[in-house]
């Protein structure tokens, strides 16, 4: 689900253009609203979303909920330190999505990778990826799933 | 006195008279209502105010009352309109006070020394008012206009790069540089063709900055504040434009999607946030 900005909302203040990855939100030259240049090649982080000061930005949803009146809302609480995203279906049906902010400062944490061991003969052979996050425990203990946690799926809440 | 001269008296050397720059000022008020009434229409701006407002109104989960109105509308002349607080980034909101201010002051200043001292060559704090804000609208517009701007500061553009969204800054950099240029070598150089030639200049910009509004961004001054009173009724009644509700980070940490990532360590997970933390990238 690629992203677009509505320019009525957007007051050109670029920080949308500094954070996306992949480089394809940039700035109107007749109006200096932010606009997606190329939606195809949106990764899809939505990162330009929660930065966005004026929720300016949202989300193109997919068949199952677009068009006619959906909607992709996210709210980026620095005060609290979490984002919330609503999304609204065409049939009036509402989710509401919490998670915590997991930016880290700019240059911070950036992996060493000279330090890191090389990978084995099984890491090689494995189908898991070589550096997986360890907080998903991929490599390290299984990774942690709605059932090994004893947890349940709600109605409409997909992990 | 140099700071207090009145350097609109000096223009009858160059054959302009007072009545021909009070016309002037009038086909600028009329220039600038025109062109915001054409942009409105064109861009149907106000039809989608409207439609907007009623759309909302729909979500709306309680009515406001009209003090409740009357204190938002009061908030955002004080936050949004007096002290340009939706400005998220400190140096950006003060380079728009500057400029806005220094317009006020300029524009204002200017109107009385064509109207009521056309012809006298010192103004007292009339004129002393009219360096005050072009040189405040100078400082803020040549601060934004290098540095501060989008193209600069984000697309890492050269800052003489010009496009069409360039029309209203440039046309203020040359309101108050030409402006403040013309009344030096007017009043204390006393050079009259140096004089003349940042008049034209100064005249040029005046026209396309009154004579452009259709163009350039000169209606955001009225636009701003009515979408910042719409924006907060909307915040207020419970329709919130779609987007979800605050939630206490207390509230939520313990839910169940936060157990699936809870061993990260509390600073990882919670590192700097994006507006407290400025990109360095360039």
């Amino acid at each position: 689900m690629p992203t677009f900005v509505y320019m009525t909302r957007c007051d050109g203040c670029g920080y949308c253009v500094d954070i996306c990855p992949s480089d394809i939100m940039h700035i109107d030259t007749t109006w200096r609203r932010a606009y997606n240049i190329e939606p195809d090649m949106c990764w899809e982080c939505y990162s330009c979303v929660k930065a966005c000061p004026m929720h300016a930005i949202d989300v193109r949803g997919y068949a199952d909920f677009c068009p006619l009146g959906h909607a992709v809302r996210v709210h980026r609480d620095e005060e609290e330190g979490i984002i919330a995203w609503r999304i609204k279906f065409r049939s009036g049906r509402i989710k509401d999505l919490v998670a915590p902010i997991t930016t880290k400062p700019w240059g911070k944490y950036i992996p060493d990778l000279k330090q890191v061991p090389a990978p084995t003969k099984e890491q090689r052979e494995s189908q898991l990826l070589f550096n997986e996050p360890k907080y998903i425990r991929l490599d390290d203990g299984d990774l942690y799933t709605l059932e090994s946690q004893g947890l349940k799926m709600r109605q409409g809440v997909y992990y | 006195m140099f700071i207090t001269s009145n350097p609109f008296a000096g223009l009858a050397q160059f054959g302009i008279t007072p009545g021909m720059m009070q016309i002037f000022v009038i086909l600028a008020i009329i220039a600038v209502v025109a062109g915001i009434l054409l942009d409105v229409a064109h861009k149907k701006s106000a039809k989608y105010f409207f439609e907007h407002t009623e759309r909302m109104k729909k979500l709306a989960t309680r009515q406001l009352s009209s003090s409740e109105k009357t204190s938002m509308l009061v908030q955002v002349i004080l936050n949004e309109v007096l002290t340009s607080s939706e400005f998220h980034n400190p140096k950006r909101r003060i380079a728009h006070l500057l400029k806005m201010y220094g317009f006020i002051i300029f524009v204002v200043s200017s109107a009385v020394l064509i109207f009521f001292y056309p012809t006298e060559q010192y103004a007292g704090f009339w004129g002393l008012m009219w360096r005050v804000g072009a040189i405040m609208l100078a400082v803020g517009g040549w601060w934004f206009f290098t540095k501060l701007r989008v193209d600069v500061l984000s697309e890492g553009k050269k800052w003489y790069k010009l496009a069409r969204a360039d029309m209203f800054i440039v046309s203020l950099l040359g309101v108050s540089t030409f402006g403040l240029l013309w009344c030096f070598f007017q009043g204390v150089v006393g050079s009259t063709a140096l004089a003349l030639l940042f008049f034209a200049l100064f005249l040029i910009s005046a026209v396309v900055l009154f004579g452009g509004v259709y163009w350039s961004k000169f209606g955001h001054m009225f636009f701003k504040p009515a979408a910042a009173y719409q924006k907060r009724i909307l915040m207020a009644d419970g329709s919130r434009e779609n987007l979800p509700p605050f939630y206490k980070r207390a509230e939520v940490l313990d839910q169940s999607t936060m157990d699936l990532v809870r061993d990260i360590p509390a600073d990882q997970k919670f590192g700097l946030c994006i507006m407290k933390d400025e990109p360095n990238h360039y």
